[in-house]
């Protein structure tokens, strides 16, 4: 007589398993295939980043400009301290890497004339006092938002990783030439930080603008945290529309605690000099 | 990503892709061993999320262009955003480039203007190196399937 224990035994125990008897097929993992796929993806990201660090040598210095929070006067004050280092003689640009946001062509009082792409590059805009500029403004139509083609059904699946390629694209295709330094205009919070981050050989040193507020000094203290945890030197705070309607002290604030210098203090209506002085503490913060 | 035969235990090999237009991805993938035929077929989600990250399934088959990502698939561009100095050289300035048919200029001007120049570039690009001194709509054809430029 057949022997019916382990059938017995598999009912008894309502093993569902047992029905699905297949040996595991102890497949190679993607690592113990030693082949290249012809596709190459690790190879094309490294040669994307290879292209952004061989863009960026003639670069001397690469500052963030960034707070937590919004409206604060980021891209007024780098547009500022950008044009006060190029009348001291710098050769300065600023990447606007507010992708939807873009404010610095108008701040730097360009024309909107086409980019010429020359070589396999792109060559920046040129602003007042000299100041070369990379923006999404430059190349949206007037008043249109970013939008990108493709699916838009959870659009938001691809769509930081989109403009995460732009950044990169804005880094490793533009032709900036030999700069002295070059500006990053961030836009409000930590994400395009992150993404600088990861794009980059090392974190940017990071320059913070805040007001005056409390509720200011809590969404930059957070900025100012990411940045630092992600090994990125802190170069000082710039608190912006002092002596008007905002009351606090934010800059002094935020200073003290994190143990960098307050760089300036902007008020609402700043002159070519308060500029020049905070170029020059830029320059050297110590 | 890699292709496993499992009955032959053999990395396979990519063989073709395919972008038929409709936002999917079809790549096809052939064992060295048993010569078994598998395609990965990708959802225009997925599709769009690795194209979002600038590289190319079955690599590269042109040199990268300036702001290409963007450039490709940004849908607000102006159209008069770049200028189209894609044939100058280092040396010359202006070089010569392949003449243009009547037809293949009407196929190009429909290409939207943010990203004709680049689209230009790599078609007068592609008839250089073959030695074509007239880009015909047969000629773009013939590019589009070698270079696997399907979208453009």
């Amino acid at each position: 007589m057949r022997d019916t224990t382990p059938l017995i035994v598999a009912v008894a125990l309502d093993i569902s398993a047992v029905h699905n008897t297949r040996m595991p097929l102890n497949l190679r993992t993607y690592h113990e295939l030693a082949g290249a796929d012809r596709s190459g993806l690790p190879e094309q990201i490294a040669a994307q980043r290879r292209r952004v660090a061989e863009r960026l040598a003639g670069v001397g210095r690469l500052i963030a400009v960034m707070s937590g929070k919004g409206g604060v006067g980021k891209s007024f004050v780098t547009a500022h301290v950008a044009r006060a280092l190029a009348r001291a003689g710098r050769a300065v640009g600023v990447l606007d890497a507010d992708l939807n946001g873009p404010t610095i062509p108008g701040l730097l009082g360009m024309n909107h004339s086409p980019l010429p792409t020359p070589d396999g590059v792109v060559e920046p805009a040129v602003g007042a006092d000299g100041v070369k500029c990379i923006s999404m403004d430059l190349l949206l139509r007037d008043g249109a938002p970013l939008a990108f083609r493709g699916p838009q059904a959870e659009s938001f699946v691809w769509r930081g990783a989109l403009e995460a390629a732009a950044l990169r694209e804005f880094l490793g295709d533009v032709a900036w030439g030999a700069l002295d330094m070059l500006l990053l205009d961030l836009p409000p919070g930590i994400q395009r930080f992150h993404e600088l981050g990861d794009l980059l050989p090392v974190p940017p040193p990071v320059l913070t603008v805040t007001i005056p507020t409390p509720e200011s000094r809590d969404a930059v203290r957070r900025a100012m945290r990411a940045a630092s945890d992600r090994g990125a030197p802190l170069l000082g705070v710039v608190e912006n529309m002092v002596d008007g309607l905002f009351t606090g002290t934010a800059g002094a604030d935020l200073a003290a605690e994190f143990g960098v210098p307050l760089l300036a203090r902007i008020p609402w209506h700043p002159t070519p000099d308060t500029w020049d002085q905070l170029a020059r503490r830029l320059e050297s913060p110590a | 990503m890699k292709f496993l035969c499992v009955d032959c235990d053999a990395q396979m090999v990519f063989e073709e892709r395919q972008l038929p237009g409709d936002g999917t991805l079809a790549a096809a993938f052939k064992c060295p061993t048993c010569g078994r035929v598998v395609a990965m077929l990708t959802n225009p989600m997925e599709t769009q999320l690795v194209a979002s990250l600038g590289v190319v399934i079955g690599g590269r088959t042109v040199p990268p262009q300036p702001l290409e990502t963007l450039r490709g698939m940004v849908a607000t561009g102006k159209d008069d955003a770049f200028e189209e100095t894609g044939m100058r050289d280092a040396g010359s300035g202006m070089r010569e480039g392949p003449r243009w048919s009547g037809e293949a200029q009407e196929r190009l001007a429909r290409v939207p203007g943010f990203v004709r120049g680049m689209v230009k570039k790599i078609y007068a690009d592609y008839a250089r190196q073959h030695g074509i001194h007239e880009i015909t709509t047969g000629v773009m054809d013939t590019a589009r399937a070698e270079l696997g430029l399907e979208g453009m």
